[in-house]
């Protein structure tokens, strides 16, 4: 799976508008900076397809802890309301030019408090008695999720046009980031998310047996909830902030992870991180040759892509995690 | 080993269980009985502390299980509860779930001692042969086979079950209840197990215990508890008690109302 990825990249790396053929890769390393092969190489492919690989990872691994831990393939970032409320806090800086007052830094920050805050506002909303319902969180997070996208339209409404189109492209989804700095926060926080949630692996296990079934064996189950709701929404919320709202990827790609290694989540994760790093590096690879010179929101593919792939596999009439 | 101590718990507001107080000893196969709604799963998840108890206490071996950690219960008590989960996993990676109490912090693979135990419970649950298939083809049956086998390797001392014969032919019946005897003889094992069948819980537990709206009616050995006045007062059905010709344990037959009516009438 690591070298299907690596060869995506490579192969991402080499396709383009203005094409570089792959024997001229290794030597372009070595003659250095100054060639405009050189930059476009690796000054807007590679950053491009390092994001690809954080932002595809961080989201596909987000859709696996929130679907292990509620035992339902529909659930995702996006369909908690996670991912709107992340755009929105984005949105909110963007329109307030926070990013250009403060540093760059407030946009994933803002995109992770946005996510934040609807996780407790989900959270709190379908706690009762101090339990948990997993049916309730579901609606409220739907709900929550076009609450959010209503009123970034509304922004995008009273907005400015040179604001607008920011927005715009933002929203669509986009993994062209000039900014460093976000790049490696991004890289950052994936890896991260990566390393914790892998230390919950076996409680995610435990938790495909349904939650009382988990507390048997011994998970403290209130706790380790808590802990990877925090760590879907600083994956989601700093993705989101960077590259806009990329849709599917957090169902689909493990959907199909799912169906090729198996619901034992201390694969499942990290195949799953590899698999979404994969699949977001091809779908921008896409998105960026398609109709070039000219250029896709990465959204796009990824929408078509995965909503296609998803109907036809729930029409095939695989069950796969429980399939209710 | 277990002890309840004026139990009182429920959902809600409402009590599910009220002033509950029994002691179950080592070794011995406590049935639970009672009509549908009677608190007996209720019972069964107060003593795992999945629901907490609003007053009164349960002691596992002296500790108060609600000071105890989730670990360390679930490696001296295991539950083999109604599950109706889905779950799309191998016979052999269903069951290594039940070695997760044993798991040190940072462990994530099975050792060999894991490996070891778990082919021990499969074949001692006559489940090895069926490891390398998907729990999702499972007959109904089997499946209970391999819940009790995640149960047995967790390696508890007291084991409980919650209707573990329901919806099961009678050829899978006598199977479970058979193998839940030979782990009670061999290994010592503390069983209870809730029953809706009131013979089978009559020829295989040592005590049973008939709980009615949330209280304990009666409990005792079956000769005791399973009396037509009793069980006619708790079921509100009218029954004839007789013996079973093998074991002599009590046996509760059923009257139509059919048959009441014939030999209601005078004459």
């Amino acid at each position: 799976m690591g070298g299907l990825l690596l060869s995506i990249g490579i192969l991402s790396l080499s396709i383009g508008s203005s094409g570089v053929s792959f024997k001229r890769i290794i030597p372009l390393m070595f003659e250095g900076k100054g060639t405009t092969e050189y930059t476009i190489l690796f000054d807007v492919r590679l950053s491009r397809i390092i994001l690809g690989f954080a932002v595809g990872g961080a989201l596909s691994l987000a859709g696996v802890i929130l679907q292990g831990m509620f035992r339902n393939p529909l659930v995702e970032p996006y369909t908690l309301g996670i991912s709107g409320g992340a755009a929105l806090g984005v949105c909110l800086n963007i329109v307030f030019r926070l990013h250009q007052t403060f540093g760059i830094f407030t946009l994933p920050l803002f995109g992770f408090l946005g996510a934040n805050l609807v996780i407790l506002l989900v959270y709190s909303l379908s706690i009762r008695r101090g339990i948990l319902r997993i049916q309730g969180l579901l609606l409220t997070g739907v709900m929550i999720s076009f609450i959010a996208s209503s009123l970034i339209m509304l922004m995008m409404a009273v907005s400015r046009v040179e604001d607008l189109h920011g927005i715009v492209f933002w929203i669509m989804g986009s993994l062209e980031e000039p900014n460093w700095f976000l790049i490696k926060l991004v890289v950052f926080v994936s890896i991260l998310g990566l390393i914790i949630s892998y230390v919950f692996c076996v409680d995610l296990n435990a938790f495909s047996l349904g939650e009382e079934e988990a507390l048997h064996l011994g998970i403290n189950i209130e706790r380790t909830k808590r802990l990877l709701f925090i760590i879907a929404s600083l994956l989601t919320g700093c993705s989101v902030s960077v590259a806009g709202i990329i849709g599917f990827v957090g169902l689909v790609v493990p959907h199909f992870v799912r169906m090729l290694v198996g619901g034992d989540h201390r694969i499942l994760l990290i195949s799953s991180f590899l698999c979404g790093a994969g699949f977001l590096i091809f779908c921008d690879t896409l998105a960026r040759t398609i109709i070039s010179p000219m250029e896709l929101p990465v959204g796009v593919i990824t929408g078509i892509l995965g909503g296609s792939l998803f109907v036809y596999a729930l029409a095939k009439g695989q069950t796969v995690l429980g399939g209710r | 080993m277990l002890e309840i101590k004026d139990l009182t718990c429920g959902y809600d507001s409402k009590f599910a269980l009220q002033d509950i107080n029994f002691r179950i000893d080592l070794g011995e196969v406590v049935g639970i009985i009672g009509p549908n709604g009677s608190g007996k799963t209720t019972l069964i998840r107060a003593i795992t502390h999945v629901l907490k108890p609003k007053q009164g206490e349960v002691f596992f071996e002296g500790k108060n299980i609600g000071q105890m950690k989730f670990k360390e219960l679930a490696k001296s008590i295991a539950v083999v509860s109604q599950s109706l989960e889905v779950v799309f996993l191998t016979v052999e990676e269903f069951v290594l779930l039940g070695r997760i109490p044993h798991f040190r912090k940072m462990q994530f693979w099975e050792t060999k001692k894991d490996l070891e135990v778990a082919r021990r419970c499969m074949t001692l649950t006559d489940t090895i042969k069926l490891k390398g298939q998907l729990m999702t083809e499972m007959s109904g049956g089997e499946r209970q086979l391999v819940l009790i086998a995640r149960a047995l390797i967790q390696e508890p001392k007291l084991l409980l079950l919650d209707e573990p014969t329901a919806h099961l032919d009678i050829n899978h019946q006598v199977r479970i209840l058979d193998l839940i005897k030979r782990l009670n003889k061999e290994f010592g094992l503390t069983v209870i197990v809730v029953m809706h069948d009131l013979n089978l819980a009559s020829q295989y537990c040592d005590r049973l215990i008939l709980l009615n709206n949330g209280f304990i009616h009666k409990a005792g050995p079956p000769q005791e508890v399973l009396t037509y006045k009793i069980i006619e007062e708790v079921y509100k059905t009218v029954v004839v008690v007789g013996e079973n010709p093998i074991s002599s344990k009590p046996y509760v037959f059923l009257v139509s109302e059919e048959e009441r009516q014939k030999r209601g009438r005078p004459g």
